[in-house]
């Protein structure tokens, strides 16, 4: 065992749905276990921090980490674990991005232990206790993580070598990534994105595109889909072009649209960006005897058809965009309205 | 010090930029707060732009373009119109004041409306008061200590 060069699998604030999508490569994962000797895997294994600690530095030879940096135990972990490893994999789009994590970057703490211990329907809580990073007990003074106001990608805490996107990555594109690895093949340059395509994912998706006119958008739930006609242009918000391909568009290809999961195209810095700039071109709007005033209407009431642009664009990004957040106070402002 | 907001203006090569130049030729005062970008077209503006001025310090953002049937590239400007209505959208979700993202369409001969437009913008901004993305919307504040 002890020659085996040694892996690493961790988790920060994820959904564990990265653990099982490496399962998901099905028998080659006794190929991964052949070859490397997993040291720390909270998820399947016992283990704990200080055998980690024990490690020299990058005595790991790869470490996949999924989630993102919600917590100051986050961080410090993701510290740790760059320390500790020699190839350190931001691994789904949780660790690459902020995923659905970062959607909470609309919000700020408060706003969600608000939300989660005091003003939640089905929550009795008189005296309006809520996590603190330290409490006195007569035994001494118990201590939790900080809870951080903004959510970060493992890219924006510590180095990363190389990014995976995906929620969850594909099992085909691990496993490739995986056999990649294991033939000791020469490995792209670091910061790559791998196990992805390099194109946008509606270059993968088989249904037929034409025209689109677009006069209002629609919510998955509100019309059902034609059959091989692109769903953008029945007016479903599909992320098709302003994702990275990668996934063999397979939502697309059950009728639900695109939602983003694997990050941006490559030179794309802001996913959400680009969908709007997309979604407004396909509007339909025409000059043709309409006063300013008309055409400002007209274009209204499109863009009143999309419920929430913000949260649908920035799905999977929010955290990696360029605004990163929302103004603290914007959601209560949102609600009041 | 009084608070002077940056307004970052993505002007069209055709008709804006050309308003800008005549408002500048024919003298006309108006607030020195607007920081002039040219672009080819009003069309050429991408949302990316805009938000990567704010996300760099600017206050408001300023898109100008040929009135509507008058692009020099026949619809760029409509274009613009759309991604502005949705991004004004979107931009009030991350708490950007809808009136920080402004459109105005000025031909080459209306300096005065590019000037005016400069002038109740700069004072729409100063009622608003400073934007500071970098630092009024700070990126690792732990927040579990004002949480009780």
């Amino acid at each position: 065992m002890a020659d085996k060069p040694k892996l690493a699998m961790y988790w920060a604030a994820s959904c564990g749905g990265c653990e099982i999508s490496l399962l998901g490569i099905h028998e080659k994962i006794l190929d991964v276990a052949n070859a490397f000797d997993p040291v720390f895997w909270p998820c399947v294994m016992d283990g704990k921090k200080k055998d980690v600690e024990a490690l020299p530095d990058k005595g790991i030879a790869l470490c996949l980490f999924n989630g993102a940096i919600r917590t100051a135990e986050n961080e410090e972990m993701a510290h740790l674990m760059r320390r500790k490893s020699a190839l350190l994999v931001a691994y789904g789009s949780c660790a690459y991005e902020g995923c659905i994590p970062g959607l909470s970057n609309f919000y700020t703490a408060k706003d969600h232990f608000n939300a989660a211990y005091l003003s939640n329907d089905s929550t009795v809580n008189t005296k309006g206790v809520v996590p603190v990073t330290e409490t006195n007990v007569p035994e001494g003074t118990l201590t939790l993580p900080a809870f951080y106001n903004t959510v970060k990608s493992l890219g924006q805490t510590v180095d990363v070598d190389y990014f995976i996107p995906g929620c969850p990555p594909e099992s085909a594109q691990v496993l490739a990534v995986v056999e990649a690895i294991l033939s000791g093949a020469e490995l792209p340059p670091k910061g790559s994105v791998i196990g992805a395509g390099t194109v946008a994912l509606c270059e993968e998706c088989p249904r037929k595109r034409d025209v689109k006119r677009i006069k209002r958008f629609y919510r998955p739930h509100e019309i059902i889909p034609e059959k091989d006609v692109c769903l953008l242009e029945q007016g479903l918000i599909c992320m098709g072009p302003a994702t990275r391909s990668g996934c063999t568009a397979l939502c697309p290809q059950n009728n639900m649209p695109c939602i983003g999961c694997y990050g941006p195209p490559p030179n794309v810095t802001d996913q959400g960006s680009k969908m709007l700039s997309a979604i407004a071109s396909v509007m339909e709007t025409a000059f043709e005897g309409k006063s300013e005033e008309q055409l400002d209407q007209e274009i209204a009431e499109v863009v009143s058809t999309i419920a929430d642009p913000a949260g649908t664009f920035y799905k999977f990004s929010l955290p990696h965009s360029l605004l990163r957040r929302a103004r603290p106070g914007t959601a209560q402002k949102e609600k009041t309205r | 010090m009084s608070y002077e907001p940056v307004i970052v203006g993505f002007l069209c090569n055709w008709c804006s930029y050309r308003a800008a130049d005549l408002a500048g030729t024919s003298r006309i005062h108006y607030a020195p707060n607007l920081r002039v970008i040219r672009v080819m077209c009003s069309g050429r503006v991408e949302p990316q732009f805009v938000l990567k001025a704010f996300s760099e310090g600017a206050d408001g953002v300023l898109i100008a373009g040929c009135h509507p049937g008058e692009c020099h590239y026949v619809e760029g400007n409509l274009k613009a119109l759309r991604r502005f209505h949705l991004l004004r959208k979107m931009a009030e979700q991350f708490g950007i004041d809808k009136d920080r993202i402004q459109l105005v369409w000025a031909s080459a001969s209306e300096g005065t409306v590019l000037a005016d437009r400069v002038n109740s913008m700069t004072l729409t901004l100063k009622a608003l008061g400073p934007l500071r993305w970098q630092s009024g919307v700070p990126a690792e504040i732990p927040v579990t200590e004002e949480v009780h």
